[in-house]
């Protein structure tokens, strides 16, 4: 059998203490863990409860920034009255996200640190080679079923694309990660493959994630997150893209925008180069639609995935216009 | 002496509980509350799990396996492979025919497909025997796949002569004709996806074997493990309560049936074996995949010339299966010329298996498209086209329908739906971003038929029980069995209880093809009709029977109780009556086979298809019918399908319960919404290996997916098709909703996507 050690840790310093040993792994709503070690991917040898630990679950929303502790639950976070009046982007990621059994279950720091449903990573009796489990190993993914697979951030080492949904309208505001004895922004926590694909987080041994905070804005305040799936609910993106926007007084001229996409890119991904096109431009369709593609520079596909390529830039179109119309 | 008057009786259907009421299904409390016991949740004494290895190549051979760790970790029992698990015998295939092979082995050596089950580690606990299973070394030599219909080595397969269809000279009638379409459809291997996993618990006590599995065919199994094992057929028992799902994958007794039952005769302990979520996309086949071209040539007023229709599906390298692909083309329009082929390739894939409709609903996916085509490239409607070539009789055999309400169900349909409203041309109907197209497709399936048996009890505390080998997997059989039982006997519907799902009740065929209801109706009618017969008879005779001096010639039995019909003379509970004539029970056995029927016929009957009756038998052809109205939305920008509006009008005879063959076709609906948007397995070409074999990656439509959908029933009782009017109900619905669905894109977008699933991609 594969034996591992229980710990339930009862408070945050127990947690960090036990996070720091080796092979040792935390369990908040478990609905990421325990699939994966079902699928032989996560082998903990120590799990470290930390879902008791009291007063790492509160929401604390002002104009001025949300805190949400990281063993909040996604349906309240979703739920929230200020969140959804002040970040609404937050709430409809998050609403937008797995299922109601699901989001009733996680928690806003599993739901970060969420892994790649990559199908080649999920099954590795069958796909041995994987250089985000196995560095070195080389990647199953290129040549194979790519479908889901990232076209930004991606290298030779790994092509996985980060799944979840919340992240993306976090780094969208600049949310930081508090990590407790440092904070740091969520877009600098999410790491790309490089030739580091096991390496997913800026984060150590010991550490645990403790809340999230999200600066407030008017772009934050004006702002939504669209989602392109092959069905309804229950499924994770094709492309999704967290859009805020601020006007300026005449209503048409962007005075701030934030853009990030889901679902095509290695890590949550900010997309500047699309926020500096629109920055101080008159909103029009054509504009938008024209400043959008600009995401996709460096996109590289790997056939099944191209479309991606054509479906990101009209997301992010979609979400700026709708944000525009309900000026 | 009179029997009881059944057309007084179903006069009667506006009742709840009678034959044609919509009566809640009686095992729903049971499921809702966890009560109902499902097959792997029997607790038994001694119960060991075993956990199956599957091959990890496509093609090639084991060459070496290395359990030694595997032997030694903590609660292993024992490594079955292919060189230690018992011999058993070859058993016949599901129309009686002998194995070619005198001994069958469960366990590969050869591999014919990644998955193949290659070993097996029983345990005391699941958990150790996962844990063992993992710790297996495994070599192979592999040798090339083919791994699908494209693959370049997959060439043109096998003709298969028995599904070749000709009338006319449809080849030549098509080149003259002044109006041609020709295009390719393709259907991708789709799985059953039944909620509930295969598995069983099997148990040996001597040369008696005990098996609790979930099985649309408990007698079809029962005689499988009997000659695997060289025992007596009486000596196999199968127990099947409760089915979650079987969509036509649980009528056979498979490999790993076979490993658990040979691992508990070797261990001489029961034995659990559940497949995971990933085996249940590798153990046992799905739909195959499909190619169909149809060709079309007709007049320019629109009238079919020809149909030229050729088929290929995939099977497998170690087995057949056959889609028959022109079952739809042949008689769905009127056609003076005709022609059908079909081949089927062999690839390294378990070998296919029957999902919903088998045949028909891939079928109906070319033939429904393909006049859609052409009535766009005529400018006629597509409805307007359908009627324009109505068959009013079978194409094919040149017999009479025996009923056929598809121009009703086009006319119900249309008017619900509002189909008179529809903007011809492609392209024309929109909101924001979304374009809205309308799609019309027909759908059939053949009446299936078989014969049945059951056994119906009168007790003395005047409840009744109904007995029998066929099964509920949802469909409603406890239910419509238990108003055929009330309404016949005239006793309510609460004091009769339907005990199903053992092999040890009164036989019945395989619940496959829509036969279920149709035949155990009338086998229970008829027990029914039996005993009720053997009460009054009683009645009338005995003389302990307070009726007996009312010198009458029949009596009457409603709401439980027995009367005479005018109303003299006494009036009697059945408990009260069983009580004076001092009777504990009146039992009637009753079957719809002629009585000359010798009993191996009867074996062959109920334990092959062999003797299944032909739906063209004799004068008639008999179908059930059904027209789909469907609306779509797609995004512009997204290329993302809704379906936003269904409206189907069914033709299934007569319903026994209307509730729940609206159920039934609501279920078949969304299954073929998901075939039309969503569902395909997956195969990784360099492994030959499906990749999404799990309930996230294999996508099925949830809720959210399922807009409101809108029956109409237009059926008649077709007294050709079964004893009280009914065809079938089950597969129907799911055939013709896939083209409904791409004809929708098609009005909604200009574009034509001829192949499953409309995902987006396809689309932007
Ligand atoms: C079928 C399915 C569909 C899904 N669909 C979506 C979707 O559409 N969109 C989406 O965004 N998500 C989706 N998810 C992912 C889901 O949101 C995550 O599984 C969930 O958010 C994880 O939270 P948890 O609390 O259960 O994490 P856990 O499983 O408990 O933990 C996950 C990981 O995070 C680590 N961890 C947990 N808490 C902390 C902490 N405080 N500090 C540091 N590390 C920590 C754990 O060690 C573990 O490695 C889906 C999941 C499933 C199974
Ligand atoms: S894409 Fe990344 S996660 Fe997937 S197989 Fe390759 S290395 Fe592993």
């Amino acid at each position: 059998m594969r034996d591992f050690s229980y710990f339930r840790a009862d408070n945050i310093e127990a947690a960090r203490n036990a996070a720091a040993l080796p092979g040792a792994m935390l369990l908040a709503g478990g609905t990421t863990l325990i699939d994966l070690a079902k699928c032989g991917v996560a082998e903990p040898s120590t799990v470290i409860d930390i879902s008791h630990i009291d007063g790492l679950n509160a929401i604390d929303v002002t104009a001025d920034r949300a805190v949400i502790g990281a063993l909040a639950r996604m349906s309240h976070v979703a739920d929230n009255q200020q969140v959804k009046s002040l970040f609404p982007a937050v709430s409809e990621a998050l609403w937008q996200a797995a299922s109601a059994q699901l989001r009733n279950m996680a928690s806003i720091g599993g739901n970060l640190m969420q892994r790649t449903r990559c199908p080649y990573f999920r099954d590795p009796q069958n796909f041995p080679a994987c250089n985000k489990r196995a560095p070195g190993s080389g990647c199953s993914a290129i040549g194979g079923v790519t479908r889901g697979h990232a076209v930004l951030g991606v290298s030779e080492a790994c092509i996985a694309t980060y799944p979840g949904d919340l992240a993306v309208a976090l780094v969208a505001f600049d949310a930081e990660v508090d990590l407790g004895e440092r904070k740091l922004k969520v877009e600098d926590f999410f790491l790309a493959p490089g030739a580091t694909a096991e390496r997913e987080h800026d984060i150590q041994p010991g550490e645990v994630i403790t809340a999230i905070e999200i600066p407030g804005s008017a772009a934050a305040r004006r702002s939504t997150y669209i989602k392109v799936r092959d069905r309804q609910s229950y499924e994770f993106a094709a492309a999704s893209a967290a859009v805020g926007l601020e006007l300026e007084g005449d209503g048409r001229t962007v005075r701030d925008i934030r853009v990030a996409l889901g679902g095509v890119a290695t890590k949550p991904w900010r997309v500047r180069a699309v926020e500096d096109a629109l920055k101080g431009k008159a909103l029009s369709e054509d504009t938008i639609r024209k400043a959008s593609e600009l995401a996709m520079e460096g996109a590289v596909d790997h056939g099944a995935n191209h479309y991606k390529i054509a479906l990101a830039p009209r997301v992010i179109a979609r979400a700026i216009l709708k944000l525009g119309e309900t000026a | 002496m009179t029997v009881h008057d059944m057309k007084h009786a179903a006069s009667d259907s506006a009742h709840l509980e009678a034959v044609g009421g919509r009566l809640s299904r009686v095992d729903g409390p049971a499921k809702i509350t966890g009560a109902a016991k499902y097959a792997f949740e029997q607790q038994l004494e001694g119960l060991t799990h075993a956990v199956l290895v599957g091959a990890t190549i496509a093609a090639g051979k084991v060459s070496a396996i290395d359990s030694r760790a595997a032997e030694t970790a903590p609660g292993v029992l024992a490594v079955l492979t292919p060189d230690t698990i018992m011999e058993l015998k070859g058993a016949s295939d599901w129309f009686g025919n002998p194995s070619p092979q005198p001994t069958y082995n469960p366990l590969a050596r050869e591999v014919s497909y990644s998955g193949q089950h290659i070993a097996a580690v029983v345990a005391e606990t699941f958990e150790q025997a996962v844990a063992a299973a993992a710790l297996l070394k495994v070599w192979y030599d592999e040798t090339p796949a083919i791994v699908d219909l494209s693959d370049g080595k997959a060439g043109d397969g096998i003709p298969i002569d028995a599904m070749t269809k000709e009338w006319g000279d449809a080849q030549a009638a098509f080149a003259a004709a002044p109006v041609r379409i020709c295009a390719a459809y393709n259907t991708p291997r789709e799985f059953q996806a039944a909620m509930e996993p295969h598995g069983l618990i099997a148990r040996w006590e001597g040369d008696e074997l005990t098996i609790w599995e979930p099985s649309q065919w408990l007698d079809g199994m029962a005689r499988t493990y009997a000659e695997w094992f060289g025992v007596p057929f009486e000596n196999v028992r199968l127990v099947s309560p409760y089915i979650g799902g079987g969509f036509g994958s649980k009528a056979l007794a498979l490999a790993h049936s076979a490993v658990a039952a040979a691992a508990a005769k070797m261990l001489g302990r029961p034995v659990k074996l559940v497949l995971n979520r990933p085996q249940n996309f590798t153990s046992y086949g799905g739909r195959a995949a499909t190619r169909q071209t149809v060709a079309i040539g007709a007049d320019r007023d629109g009238r079919i010339q020809s149909i030229v229709h050729r088929g290929v599906n995939e099977t497998a390298v170690d087995g057949m299966w056959v889609e028959p692909l022109g079952s739809v083309t042949s008689i769905m329009y009127a056609t003076p010329n005709f022609s059908s082929k079909q081949n089927v390739v062999r690839v390294n894939t378990v070998v296919p298996g029957a999902k919903r409709a088998p045949g028909e609903n891939p079928s109906a996916f070319g033939i429904e498209c393909a006049i859609d085509e052409l009535a766009y490239e005529l400018g006629i409607d597509p409805l307007e086209m359908r009627l324009i070539n109505y068959a009013e009789q079978d194409p094919h055999t040149k017999k009479a329908w025996s009923t056929r309400q598809l121009r009703e169900a086009f006319a119900a349909g249309a008017e619900a739906f509002g189909w008179a409203k529809r903007p011809p041309e492609p392209r024309s109907m929109r909101d924001g971003h979304q374009l809205i197209g309308w799609g019309v497709a027909a759908g059939t399936y053949p009446v299936r038929r078989a014969h049945g048996e059951a056994v119906v009890k009168i007790l003395g505390d005047g409840s009744v029980e109904v007995e029998s080998s066929s099964i509920d997997m949802g469909q409603g059989t406890y239910t419509i069995l238990a108003q055929t039982a009330a309404e016949t006997l005239g006793v309510p519907v609460e004091r009769v209880s339907v005990k199903l799902g053992d092999s040890h009740f009164a036989r019945a065929g395989v619940t496959g093809g829509s036969r279920l209801a149709g035949v155990m109706t009338g086998a229970v009618y008829k027990a029914a009709g039996q005993a009720l017969d053997e009460l009054i008879g009683l009645a009338l005779s005995d003389p302990r029977s307070p009726f007996q001096k009312l010198q009458a010639n029949t009596l009457q039995v409603r709401d439980g109780r027995i009367a005479s019909p005018r109303g003299e003379g006494p009036d009697l509970s059945i408990a009260e009556f069983m009580a004076a004539v001092g009777r504990d029970r009146i039992e009637a056995k009753g079957d719809t086979l002629p009585a000359s029927t010798t009993p191996q016929e009867r074996y062959k009957n109920y334990t092959t298809i062999a003797m299944s009756i032909p739906h063209t038998e004799g004068d008639w052809s008999r179908y059930s019918w059904c027209a789909h109205f469907v609306e779509v939305r797609v995004d512009e920008d997204f290329g993302t399908v809704r379906v936003s509006r269904v409206v189907s009008a069914l033709d299934s005879g007569r319903l026994y319960n209307p509730k729940l063959a609206e159920s039934q076709w609501k279920g078949g609906i969304i299954m073929g919404i998901g075939q039309a948007l969503l569902e395909e397995g997956i195969v990784d070409r360099r492994h030959g290996r499906i990749v999404n074999g799990n309930f996230a990656d294999y996508m099925l439509p949830t809720n959210a997916d399922v807009p409101d959908l809108q029956t109409i029933s237009v059926g008649i009782p077709d007294p050709h098709s079964s004893a009280l009017g009914g065809k079938g109900v089950g597969e129907l619905a799911i055939v013709g909703i896939a083209p409904a669905i791409a004809n929708a894109v098609f009005h909604a977008t200009g574009k034509r996507v001829r192949d499953l699933p409309i995902t987006l991609e396809k689309l932007i």
